[in-house]
């Protein structure tokens, strides 16, 4: 993005399976903790799951929200604010002109407890005790609405919904408002609410889930060979991105530089990605292009990495179609295996765990992993952390999504 | 049994307070939802559907509209219960 304006980060946010804040979130990502836990809802042995397990939120949004506001938004706006409010107030509350301050939130469902429940409302009472705030509390741009009206951002409020890759495209998104000069400032990230039996059922019905019941600490494990699906997450992640010049003339600390976006479409199946890794491969090179950047100034990619059977195998093939052997100088996480898999917000988190990857220098290891499966020729960083050089590096966070969305962002060091 | 009418303001209240965070203490019975509480109307309808559940009355949406104060809505389901 040489001739257009620079984008960099200047507020983190989250709240995830292993924390309330990013500060919470981070340290256990280096603890090497799992967020996954035994769900103690009725519903698991009412309906019989298969899956009795998730990676549930560390701390509920209560502690941040007011009574009203838990009433009158689906949990995962509620998710989306708590995390905003965090990346707002990190960023040092910039001043900006409302119209030149943009909204992105991105989810992958959107508002699907409220939509269930008050289906159950009209089976159960008839349509005159439905709740008349159920069609604003269950839409998917709910969260980026209420974002938008919370920090008066005129520019736009958008909602990406593209999967498990919508957190990261709505950044991804929010970026190109900033670069194209549509706006100064954005608040950007992902959030999702899953835990209702439908989506774990259905998820279940896929085949997508592990089904590791007996130890959901350890299901978890990307590249291991017997790996068997993803761990259900919930959660939000936010940033705020903000034109390089802008947040330099207030003085605003700078995590680092978003400085690569890369978007393809497969166009194969509406669930598994393209085993050849071709159009992920596309959008991996995007990133690392449009950043101005050859393969080998990657130093490292937060994979996307879910721990499915075939879902490991698409990405690393596309890794290696990507990079060629520069992808032998990629050192390589998943970080899936401790958040478990937060759908629309995984991109959305896995960018704010990239940002500190790169500020702090230093990655995150895979845990669960105890043995990597060997049709995986990657390096893998597993065991214990691994610490990144100084100078200018580079890292790339891939997402993928069901539809066959491929969503690869760059972060480079502040400079 | 019916609800008297300061138990039917303490609920009105009760219900405006978790749906709006206005302060209980503030809804009287000569206040206006609109003009003096600044309820809109999305909310006057949570409201409104609360209030037919935790008193047991069916409020038309025709006579919604006749709901100027809290008192005309105390008085509305004072006389529904009945």
């Amino acid at each position: 993005m040489s001739d257009k304006r620079r984008v960099v980060v200047t507020g983190l946010g989250a709240t995830t399976p292993l924390g309330g804040t990013v500060a919470e979130t981070w340290d256990a990502l280096l603890a090497g903790t799992s967020g996954a836990r035994t769900l103690e809802a009725d519903w698991v042995n009412t309906y019989e799951l298969p899956v009795t397990f998730a990676a549930t939120l560390a701390r509920g949004p209560e502690s941040v929200l007011s009574k009203v506001e838990l009433k009158r938004m689906d949990p995962f706006t509620q998710y989306a604010m708590v995390a905003a409010r965090e990346a707002w107030a990190d960023a040092g509350t910039p001043d900006v002109e409302s119209e030149r301050l943009a909204a992105a939130i991105g989810t992958g469902i959107g508002g699907v407890q409220s939509l269930l429940d008050q289906y159950d409302v009209l089976k159960g009472k008839g349509a005159r005790r439905i709740y008349p705030l159920t069609v604003p509390m269950l839409m998917p741009n709910a969260a980026s609405g209420n974002v938008s009206m919370e920090f008066g951002a005129r520019a736009g409020a958008h909602t990406t919904v593209s999967a498990c890759s919508s957190g990261a495209e709505s950044m991804g998104y929010a970026a190109q408002m900033i670069a194209d000069g549509r706006a100064d400032v954005a608040i950007a990230g992902g959030s999702e609410a899953p835990m209702h039996p439908l989506p774990i059922a259905g998820f279940a019905a896929a085949r997508a889930m592990s089904t590791r019941n007996d130890s959901p600490e350890t299901a978890s494990r990307p590249w291991a060979p017997d790996r068997d699906g993803f761990v259900l997450g919930e959660g939000a992640a936010v940033i705020v991105l903000e034109e390089y010049g802008h947040a330099k003339a207030r003085g605003a600390t700078i995590y680092g530089e978003f400085a690569g976006i890369g978007m393809s479409a497969d166009a194969y199946h509406i669930t598994a990605g393209d085993p050849e890794g071709t159009g992920a491969a596309r959008a991996m090179t995007e990133a690392v292009e449009s950043a101005d950047l050859a393969p080998a100034d990657i130093a490292h990619i937060n994979a996307h990495a879910t721990s499915t059977p075939v879902g490991d195998v698409a990405e690393a093939a596309a890794i290696r179609r990507a990079f060629g052997t520069a992808a032998d100088g990629v050192a390589v996480t998943g970080t899936k295996s401790m958040t478990g898999h937060l759908l629309g917000a995984a991109g959305a988190l896995e960018t704010v765990i990239s940002v500190l990857t790169v500020h702090h220098r230093v990655i995150p290891a895979t845990i669960n992993v105890d043995e990597v499966d060997p049709v995986f020729d990657l390096d893998i960083v597993r065991g214990e952390n691994r610490a990144l050089p100084s100078g200018d590096i580079a890292v790339l966070n891939n997402s993928f999504g069901f539809g066959g969305h491929n969503v690869a962002l760059t972060i480079r060091s502040a400079s | 049994m019916a609800a008297s009418e300061q138990e039917i303001l303490a609920g009105l209240a009760e219900i405006i307070n978790e749906e709006t965070g206005i302060d209980a203490a503030s809804v009287q019975s000569d206040k206006s939802f609109t003009d003096d509480l600044d309820i809109d109307s999305l909310s006057m309808m949570t409201i409104v559907v609360n209030a037919e559940e935790k008193f047991d009355v069916r409020i038309p949406d025709e006579e919604v509209k006749n709901l100027v104060t809290v008192g005309d809505a105390v008085r509305y389901i004072t006389n529904a219960q009945a």
